[in-house]
């Protein structure tokens, strides 16, 4: 028998596998597929203040291994989620974390006022590296000061746990996770999707309405490994690893280099079913390796 | 309606053009899901290097005595042309059935189905349906020229079928806007087809005061709501085609 559980802080996961906010919407979209109850947790849609529509259509393109989105954080709101759909979740026996964005400090610090009274909220993942976006999102986190500072606010906000997704999009994201690190983040998640571009040359036109969008999957991995482990290395804070992950051995590699859980993400659309697959190949490794616990294999690169 | 991940086998690639296959899937170890008319698939793309994302496709047919469900696929770009080299016998994944639904009529009257292109697909099943309810539909095809009116024989064993080609080569010569079943009254007139025909064909019906509902091909990626990404702009802001649609009254749309 593994043992698979993993803390997040004081967030306790019984498995490291979590879904990437925006690539599993309200777990419930995939819950013909699989039993929601068997992931570590799960990580809703970026969720802002006020309700917003996002960009215009196109907002997708199919890239080498990969795809570019530049969805801009379309939801209904933070009310409308408690309302809604947070009384459809709750009763699951898994982490429901909630994906925080906004425009302002302000607006930030609104949303977790809001999300801290509820039960089933342990934990929040603050994105302050959302790329489609005009206002907030990365504006806030490609600076160490800027970084800090949401942290800051949100952290006297929501006194439970506080993880900080980070943008990959930086000279050094490690600087910006020891500036969050300081502030009072239990976690940072790495890494949001980095800014990239693709054209129709047929139609002499960018892809996407927004010209630029995030660039996910396997594209990404090995630009997201060589991050966490480098984040990994300069906090003493868990990190927990995204990017392109596809099955059991690529989450495996984020562990190694450092990451206590991990985050699935445009895998779900390609294989609605991949997370538990992830959990089973996961096992099976530590099986076949003689791994009784997975922290033993946690950071040891 | 539950949603599944199931393996299918290629029956038959049944090569109707250069562009375009109708490939006849058996799922493997399972019973056929229900699946309604207008709902799509998205196909796993295995054979096929540069291509990431599974390819939605809409439900051309299903046989369910038969076990058996239809894709009309038309070469696109590499994941489509992956998907018609597929051969009997190969395994394609597929997540079905996904998106909503032609909805009966709630009384008889006239119904004009009508497709461009690639567009019929969906239409072959939606008559097979309406046929089988009692219903008399009628179908308005349209394409280039006689050798990409597809299925035609499939059609006119369920309904009348009325065809416009732009080189006059079979049936009336023009666009299906231009065609003379659009002088008459329908109840309501569903089309399926590039988007600068469903337009022109939803003009139309205003014009003559028929309601119209289309079924619209965003691109997509993930097919189940969660990605967001092939949002139309609607009456009600920005909606996901792969769940409030793939069908709309154009009367939801902001054409």
């Amino acid at each position: 028998m593994v043992n698979l559980n993993v803390n997040i802080a004081n967030l306790q996961l019984k498995n490291p596998v979590l879904t990437a906010s925006g690539t599993f919407g309200y777990g419930e979209e995939f819950s013909d597929f699989i039993d929601l109850n068997r992931l570590g947790g799960f990580i809703v849609k970026g969720t802002t203040l006020n309700h917003r529509e996002g960009n215009p259509y196109p907002r997708m393109a199919e890239t080498p291994s990969g795809m570019l989105n530049a969805v801009g954080l379309q939801n209904k709101g933070v009310d409308y989620f408690i309302d809604n759909i947070y009384p459809r979740i709750k009763h699951l026996d898994t982490h429901v974390i909630v994906n925080v964005s906004g425009a302002t400090i302000d607006d930030y610090v609104a949303v977790c006022e809001k999300l801290a009274p509820l039960d089933k909220i342990n934990a929040i993942e603050v994105n302050i590296s959302c790329p489609n976006v005009k206002q907030g999102g990365m504006a806030f986190g490609t600076t160490c000061s800027g970084a800090a500072e949401v942290t800051k606010a949100v952290r006297r906000a929501f006194p439970k746990t506080l993880i900080v997704k980070l943008s990959p999009n930086v000279t050094s994201i490690a600087d910006i996770a020891k500036a969050v690190e300081a502030e009072g983040a239990d976690s940072v998640s790495l890494i949001n999707t980095l800014l990239g571009m693709a054209i129709d040359v047929e139609r002499r036109r960018p892809y996407l309405s927004t010209v630029t969008g995030g660039l996910s999957g396997p594209a990404v991995r090995p630009v997201a490994v060589r991050m966490v482990w480098q984040t990994a290395h300069a906090v003493n804070i868990p990190v927990i690893g995204l990017g392109g992950i596809m099955n059991g051995r690529d989450a495996l590699e984020f562990m190694m280099a450092g990451a206590s859980a991990v985050e699935v993400g445009t895998a779900n659309f390609i294989d609605p079913a991949i997370t538990v697959k992830i959990i089973d190949e996961i096992t099976e490794y530590c099986e076949r390796h003689g791994i009784s616990d997975i922290n033993e294999i946690v950071g040891i690169i | 309606m539950k949603k599944f991940i199931l393996d299918f086998e290629v029956v038959e690639n049944r090569r109707l053009h250069d562009l375009y296959s109708l490939l006849i899937l058996s799922p493997i170890g399972h019973d056929l899901p229900d699946i309604r008319p207008g709902q799509f698939v998205q196909v796993a793309v295995d054979n096929s290097k540069t291509t990431f994302l599974r390819r939605p496709i809409s439900v051309n047919y299903v046989d369910k005595s038969d076990n058996m469900l239809w894709l009309l696929v038309r070469k696109a770009g590499d994941g489509t042309s992956a998907l018609l080299q597929k051969s009997p016998g190969d395994t394609v994944n597929l997540v079905l059935p996904l998106g909503n639904y032609f909805k009966l009529p709630a009384n008889c009257g006239k119904f004009l189905l009508a497709g461009g292109g690639v567009g019929v697909a969906p239409m072959l099943y939606w008559g097979k349906v309406l046929r089988e309810n009692g219903f008399n539909p009628e179908f308005l095809l349209g394409a280039r020229s006689a050798k990409d009116i597809l299925e035609l024989e499939e059609f006119e064993k369920i309904g009348p079928v009325h065809i416009s080609t732009e080189d006059g080569s079979l049936g009336e010569k023009g666009l299906v806007t231009l065609n003379s079943a659009l002088e008459q009254t329908w109840d309501m007139i569903y089309c399926c087809g590039p988007a600068p025909m469903m337009k022109a064909v939803a003009n139309v019906a205003k014009k003559i005061g028929t309601e119209c509902e289309v079924s619209l091909e965003n691109m997509m990626a993930c097919g189940l709501g969660a990605c967001l990404c092939c949002v139309e702009n609607t009456v009600k802001g920005n909606v996901c085609v792969c769940t409030e649609g793939p069908i709309f009254n154009t009367r939801e749309l902001t054409w």
